[in-house]
């Protein structure tokens, strides 16, 4: 059997897809407390990202008719990214672990010739200490760059740096 | 919530070089965008097993690309037609296929593409299909133009058409773009040498198909894509 297609970057012109209100999780009237989730994307030079797309999925709540799970913002031109959503839950991992509250991040641009995957966590949750994925990383800085501060009412702040010193955390799976 | 099989069992690992490296000296802008660092390999669970769900209610198909209120695009009008499949040949039913192209002059519908080449009013260079139950899709357009882009000296891309799909899960998640038989642009494009395996990357160029081709009307090429397939071992166990 053929092994998967392979992957191409989706290039500096993948807007002709983009519909703003996709990275409104809550548009179609979804109950519960609604949250933001913002950050901004910078390259190896510090210089922001405008051109990417920023894909995001949460198994939990677990996706319906009102909530489609499912996200897509661009950056702009200061590699601004902005989600609205409902904050999720935990949800079971591998045996019977319990993972922390999170949300997955597919991160798509012109220089980036496959995805990047990586996950968003909640500061002070108390399950992030025994989380299965956090576990695995042992630097407390590295860790830092999987978790979102608050940024105000019901807002949520996560910068992802793709090459360098405060480099992101991607994951394979 | 109980085992769940089905939600449960993680993804094959992806066949060495099968796949582009972040890194890649002679695609310039890796450069920045590439990570240093490993990515974690991590088992996955509902959160990568799982994928977001895409109705055509919510997004209409857009199948024909080759006409726009009721005008004909210029250029080569073509069928393009192949199945989605994972990696164990089972078809991937009533899945979202999103596709964008450039024109047949080589130019986008963009604000950032100033190359010097026409806008067809008739042109918009976007669509979305949808698998049938067998996993076939199928659209029209026409054959987009090749174009000039800064990575080096006289720099073209090769003709090609971006694909975006999700499959059942989000570890799944495919965005390629598919080449035309024959374009000798290939041989020298970074991008579609990205692919280290040279056969993952002939998998990558349609092929002429003359049983999709329809008389006095259109060429057709067929392109077929495969997604991951499921581990042989539930995650779980």
């Amino acid at each position: 059997m053929p092994s998967a297609t392979a992957q191409q970057t989706i290039g500096p012109y993948w807007h002709l897809l983009e519909d703003p209100q996709v990275a409104d999780l809550t548009r179609f009237g979804a109950p519960g407390p609604a949250i933001t989730l913002q950050g901004r994307l910078f390259d190896g030079a510090g210089a922001p990202v405008g051109d990417a797309c920023i894909e995001l999925w949460q198994a939990d709540p677990s996706p319906s008719e009102l909530f489609p799970g499912f996200g897509r913002s661009g950056t702009n031109a200061d590699g601004w990214f902005r989600f609205r959503t409902l904050k999720p839950g935990p949800i079971r991992g591998c045996g019977n672990a319990t993972e922390a509250p999170h949300l997955a991040l597919a991160i798509h641009a012109r220089g980036l010739t496959r995805p990047l995957f990586t996950r968003v966590y909640f500061a002070a949750d108390a399950l992030n200490e025994t989380d299965p994925l956090l576990s695995l990383i042992d630097d407390r800085a590295r860790r830092a760059t999987l978790i979102a501060e608050p940024d105000g009412d019901h807002t949520w702040r996560l910068d992802i740096r793709l090459q360098g010193a405060r480099e992101t955390v991607f994951i394979v799976f | 919530m109980g085992q769940n099989l089905a939600a449960g069992i993680g993804f094959r690992p992806l066949q060495a070089g099968t796949q582009p490296a972040y890194a890649t000296p002679t695609y310039r802008s890796t450069a920045l965008r590439a990570p240093f660092s490993a990515p974690i390999s991590f088992p996955g669970s509902l959160t990568e097993t799982t994928g977001p769900r895409f109705t055509p209610e919510r997004f209409p198909p857009l199948t024909d690309l080759s006409r726009v209120e009721g005008h004909d695009a210029q250029g080569q009008r073509i069928i393009v037609a192949g199945t989605v499949t994972d990696e164990d040949g089972k078809p991937v039913p009533h899945t979202m296929i999103e596709l964008w192209q450039a024109n047949a002059a080589g130019r986008y519908r963009h604000p950032v593409d100033r190359h010097d080449a026409p806008l067809d009013p008739w042109f918009h260079g976007a669509g979305r299909v949808f698998t049938d139950a067998g996993g076939r899709y199928r659209f029209v357009s026409v054959r987009p133009g090749s174009y000039p882009w800064r990575n080096h000296k006289n720099a073209w891309r090769p003709s090609h058409i971006h694909f975006s799909l999700f499959g059942p899960g989000f570890a799944q998640r495919l965005i390629t773009q598919m080449y035309f038989e024959g374009d000798p642009l290939l041989a020298l494009d970074p991008i579609f040498h990205s692919v280290p395996d040279a056969q993952a990357r002939e998998r990558l160029v349609a092929r002429l198909a003359i049983d999709l081709t329809e008389p006095e009307w259109a060429l057709g090429y067929r392109f077929d894509i495969v997604l991951r397939g499921r581990g042989a071992t539930p995650m779980e166990a």
